[in-house]
């Protein structure tokens, strides 16, 4: 298990979803991925797709005015 | 036991898509969405810039239809493929700058590669003859079955009744008795069908989700094409199109306005890429200027900003000039008044 970040920042959404959708492909079960973005819409649309594409959202936090979105691999 | 067939599914976000992927999964069929990004989706960008569009709920609507129908979603960026299609539509434009059929048969064909490599049996589509004036219409549905190169293996649930069997329905994959038969743009049963499946806060978009097909979003994209002499573009064009008022005070450069707090601060992102206004006196917006500017352009530019800031009442008006190599010009100018400012200049 390792852990993978993304820099999905000055882009908008769904931009950041489909940086994440394209690196999690590249990720192995129990790996864990940090996105961190600057469009708050983020904060909403990676979870939703994690939720539909069965992976795990550990954390949403934003610091100031970036947004980061912690995801565990689950593959089926 | 029948082998399950597996079909995939445009889902753009609005209803019809939503409906024909439930009316799918109602047949037994395994259903999995796909989503294309064009950089012209209204979906997402503007909400996300603009500070007084805060308070909105900020939801991806192709992510909220999967997750209500509780399929997979897989969200594909063919920004760089679509110009192309943008470029050269075969079928041409619709009526502003939106090459709607030949977008159509891109994303169908992109869904047929995406089915075969992935063993899905069918591609279907939220399409209602009639829907659309460009791209949903009886005569342009086989057009983009043939052109797609779908063929028989594209199903439109909404309408099939009205249209020739497909293949899933002459090979007994779903049940054409069990399809539909709208057509026009009445809505009614549309939403009848969302009624019967619990469906209720699904997507209304009042002016489509594409900006190619706003007339004023079009009026600004062939004028970057116009200046530039070119019909080139790269993302960050298209996303500075969607932010600020635009204003062409002669054919070398142009202005764009920051609206409001949230338009300034994106705008504040591209200072390395343009020549930036920043009234120093008074609140006011940022302006970028794109295109080439004399010392007398910048003179002249910077009263436009100043028109635009909380000085504009005010004798003069100090502007900070920042060229992309950070050097600045501290112009003290009298701000345009509205009436010299001439209504043609707005793009």
């Amino acid at each position: 298990m390792a852990h993978f970040k993304l820099d999905a920042r000055r882009m908008f959404c769904p931009m950041p979803v489909i940086r994440a959708q394209d690196k999690v492909k590249e990720l192995q079960a129990g790996d864990t991925l940090e996105v961190v973005s600057t469009d708050p819409g983020a904060l909403n649309d990676i979870p939703a797709w994690s939720r539909i594409n069965g992976h795990k959202i550990i954390e949403t936090r934003n610091v100031d005015d970036e947004f980061f979105v912690l995801i565990e691999v689950c593959k089926s | 036991m029948p082998q399950q067939r597996k079909a995939v599914a445009l889902i753009s976000g609005g209803l019809d898509s939503l409906l024909a992927a439930r009316v799918m999964l109602e047949q037994g069929v395994h259903v999995e969405g796909i989503n294309f990004f064009t950089g012209f989706c209204v979906e997402g960008h503007t909400h996300a810039i603009r500070k007084k569009d805060k308070s909105k709920p900020k939801r991806n609507n192709a992510l909220w239809s999967a997750e209500q129908l509780g399929i997979k979603l897989h969200i594909i960026d063919i920004v760089e493929e679509y110009k192309d299609v943008l470029l050269n539509p075969k079928h041409g434009y619709g009526k502003n700058m939106n090459p709607c059929l030949d977008c159509k048969i891109f994303m169908v064909n992109k869904a047929k590669q995406w089915a075969e490599e992935n063993n899905f049996d069918f591609i279907i589509t939220g399409e209602v003859i009639g829907q659309r004036p460009m791209s949903q219409r009886k005569d342009t549905m086989p057009v983009i079955s043939r052109e797609s190169g779908a063929d028989d293996r594209l199903l439109r649930p909404l309408c099939a009744q009205n249209l020739p069997e497909t293949l899933p329905e002459k090979e007994g994959w779903v049940q054409r008795d069990k399809l539909f038969g709208f057509s026009g743009r009445n809505r009614k049963p549309q939403m009848e069908l969302a009624a019967k499946y619990g469906f209720e806060d699904y997507a209304k978009p009042a002016g489509g989700c594409c900006f190619l097909t706003d007339e004023n979003y079009s009026a600004k994209l062939v004028d970057l094409w116009d200046a530039r002499g070119t019909r080139e573009y790269e993302m960050d064009d298209i996303m500075l199109l969607k932010v600020g008022r635009h204003i062409r005070p002669t054919a070398h450069y142009k202005l764009i306005v920051g609206r409001e707090d949230g338009e300034n601060k994106f705008l504040q992102g591209y200072k390395n890429n343009f020549i930036t206004f920043k009234t120093m006196d008074c609140p006011g917006p940022l302006t970028l200027l794109d295109g080439v500017a004399t010392d007398e352009d910048l003179m002249f530019a910077a009263r436009i900003a100043a028109r635009f800031s909380q000085g504009r009442n005010s004798e003069n008006v100090t502007i900070e000039a920042r060229r992309t190599n950070g050097d600045t010009t501290t112009l003290t100018v009298k701000p345009m008044p509205a009436s010299e400012i001439n209504p043609e200049w707005y793009v």
